[in-house]
């Protein structure tokens, strides 16, 4: 088995209003779901919404490398589901 | 406790990216023409149109209609000639906010199909036909083996809905009309939503059950934002449930705030305590008298509620001011030249602001979130800022259902026990148990009777930023390291 999937919810300020406050049930149900396969935390600002105007594509959510926009929990959870595969 | 009133994702995306670009543009030093680029900024040239709408420049006509409530008008009062440039500029010079809180905008109105009983495939055209039975006008008939309205007779009492054994009849909803508590929103000629503002009691349940954001707050942010341009001396009074918004801690919140240009900040818990101590005793004078129930009175909707539909509660509900007026009041005496500001999460405390002359302005937490947004500030990163006055616990706890009244309990005498009843959520139906307390005088549940307006308490409004659940935490973790409001009264006593 290769290493764990990290999942980082970004709960900096643009990303919290902009609909992060909405993820933060990741940070209970995935571990449930997953178990130990997936690592998730919230996070302080990632930085990824700084850059020009992309504050409109916040909330942002890193699963490994891959950043995730305008995230949702659907989202993501799609995307650990790939990673495991 | 799940929030199934809370407003849909995507919709609050947009009315909150709409209030970032708004005080972005107020900012940047060309407010006018930067606003009327909003539309096209977010919805550029050979952009993709988003699956919900026919084209881009239908999305971008209803983008201009939420920035002109963001910019604080009336979307039904305004003409589509009007650029957004013009209205800008209007409201910098405005200098009272709108009457009316609320305002639809019927470009986004799909105008759903009309609220009525529908009978699906579903139907099997059974032997017993206990809808036919059932129905007291006599509206369905069988035909071709299967139930049949007639929408003429039909008065829509739901009674098919409940007794059909395959569950084949539907009742269909129109969201707004159905979330709204008192008959305030209903469908025009043309089936577009629109508010009755002799019967809306601005409790916002509307805005946030549209599934197409269509009912929209009319914001005063850009009246705050002159204000501190303008170098007055701006003081932010935060309601308790703005602790639980935002992922810092309550003194950073301070900092936060004083970062956007507020001059003080001062907590509406603080007038929360006055409202305790006021309404503790007059509940102890009124059941000595004889009175069988009171009713509390901090919530706004609830007492425009009372104003508009059950006058009949006038003499239960407690004469006791809000916080956000006792607080208020603490302000403007300690700073007689301040603009005051009220961090509400909800859309009521709007119209008690606008009777209340020493409470200025009125901003919601999406529209703070997005102003912090728009300047970039980190809240987790800010400097912790102590508060000049230290509130109690059970201030502090107001925001959350059941909070008010335990906070009156604390302070009640022994021989005067009361007998909390909550009622949480304002729906068709606490309405009506409400009125029916009213006319027969009592109330058999119990003599203490909390009102909230929204589910959850403030900390479920329809204007706020968090999750019910970890906006409760956060709230909770505050409190608990509050001191109780009984050692403030045994201190003042000494």
């Amino acid at each position: 088995m290769s290493e764990k999937v990290s999942v980082k919810v970004c709960l900096g300020t643009t990303c919290f209003v902009m609909g992060s406050s909405n993820l933060q049930e990741l940070i209970e149900m995935v571990p449930k779901k997953y178990g130990d396969k997936v690592e998730v935390a919230g996070v302080p600002c990632l930085g990824l919404c700084s850059i020009d105007w992309e504050f409109s594509k916040a909330p942002y959510v890193k699963v490994d490398d891959e950043v995730i926009k305008e995230a949702t929990v659907e989202k993501v959870l799609k995307a650990i589901d790939e990673k495991l595969k | 406790m799940a929030m199934n009133t809370s407003t849909p994702k995507e919709t609050s995306h947009l009315k909150r990216e709409i209030l970032v670009r708004l005080i972005k543009a107020y900012l940047s030093g060309n407010f006018e023409e930067n606003t009327r680029l909003i539309p096209y900024a977010m919805r550029p040239k050979n952009s993709d149109v988003p699956n919900y709408r026919c084209c881009i420049f239908k999305e971008r006509a209803i983008l201009r209609d939420r920035a002109i409530a963001g910019l604080g008008f009336s979307i039904e009062d305004t003409d589509d000639s009007v650029l957004l440039s013009d209205l800008a500029q209007k409201a910098e010079k405005r200098e009272v906010p709108d009457e009316h809180p609320l305002t639809v905008l019927t470009t986004a109105c799909k105008g759903c199909v009309p609220s009525r009983i529908y009978v699906t495939d579903l139907c099997q055209g059974c032997v017993a036909r206990p809808c036919v039975n059932t129905c007291k006008f006599g509206a369905i008939s069988i035909q071709n083996g299967k139930s049949v309205i007639d929408p003429a007779k039909c008065k829509n009492c739901g009674m098919c809905v409940q007794v059909c054994p395959y569950q084949a009849i539907q009742k269909i909803i129109v969201p707004c009309e159905s979330a709204c508590p008192v008959g305030a929103i209903a469908k025009d000629e043309n089936g577009h939503a629109k508010i009755d503002f002799d019967k809306c009691i601005s409790c916002g349940k509307c805005a946030s059950a549209c599934p197409f954001g269509a009912v929209h707050e009319k914001s005063q942010i850009i009246d705050v934002l002159k204000q501190i341009k303008a170098g007055k001396k701006v003081i932010a009074m935060v309601a308790p449930a703005m602790f639980g918004q935002l992922p810092c801690k309550p003194q950073q919140l301070k900092e936060a705030i004083m970062e956007l240009g507020f001059a003080d900040v001062y907590e509406v818990a603080q007038g929360a305590d006055v409202t305790t101590k006021t309404e503790a005793a007059e509940f102890e004078e009124r059941l000595v008298k004889g009175a069988e129930f009171m009713t509390t009175s901090c919530c706004a909707g609830y007492n425009e509620l009372v104003d508009k539909h059950i006058p009949e509660m006038k003499p239960f509900r407690s004469d006791t001011k809000t916080p956000m007026y006792y607080t208020a009041e603490i302000v403007k005496r300690e700073n007689p030249d301040a603009v005051t500001v009220f961090f509400s999460p909800c859309v009521a405390k709007k119209r008690e602001a606008l009777q209340n002359p020493n409470v200025d302005y009125v901003l919601n937490y999406e529209e703070i979130g997005a102003w912090m947004v728009a300047l970039g500030i980190q809240v987790a990163e800010c400097s912790e800022s102590e508060f000049k006055h230290e509130a109690s616990a059970e201030g502090r706890n107001y925001c959350v259902s059941g909070g008010v009244a335990k906070a009156v309990e604390t302070l009640l005498p022994e021989e005067i026990p009361a007998h909390v009843v909550l009622v949480d959520g304002l729906t068709k139906q606490s309405v009506r148990d409400l009125k029916k307390y009213a006319k027969n005088g009592m109330c058999d549940l119990g003599n203490l009777i909390e009102v909230m307006a929204c589910t959850g308490g403030c900390l479920g409004g329809n204007s706020t930023v968090n999750a019910f659940k970890p906006a409760l935490k956060q709230v909770t973790t505050y409190v608990n390291e509050s001191k109780s409001i009984k050692e403030q009264v045994e201190e003042t006593s000494k």
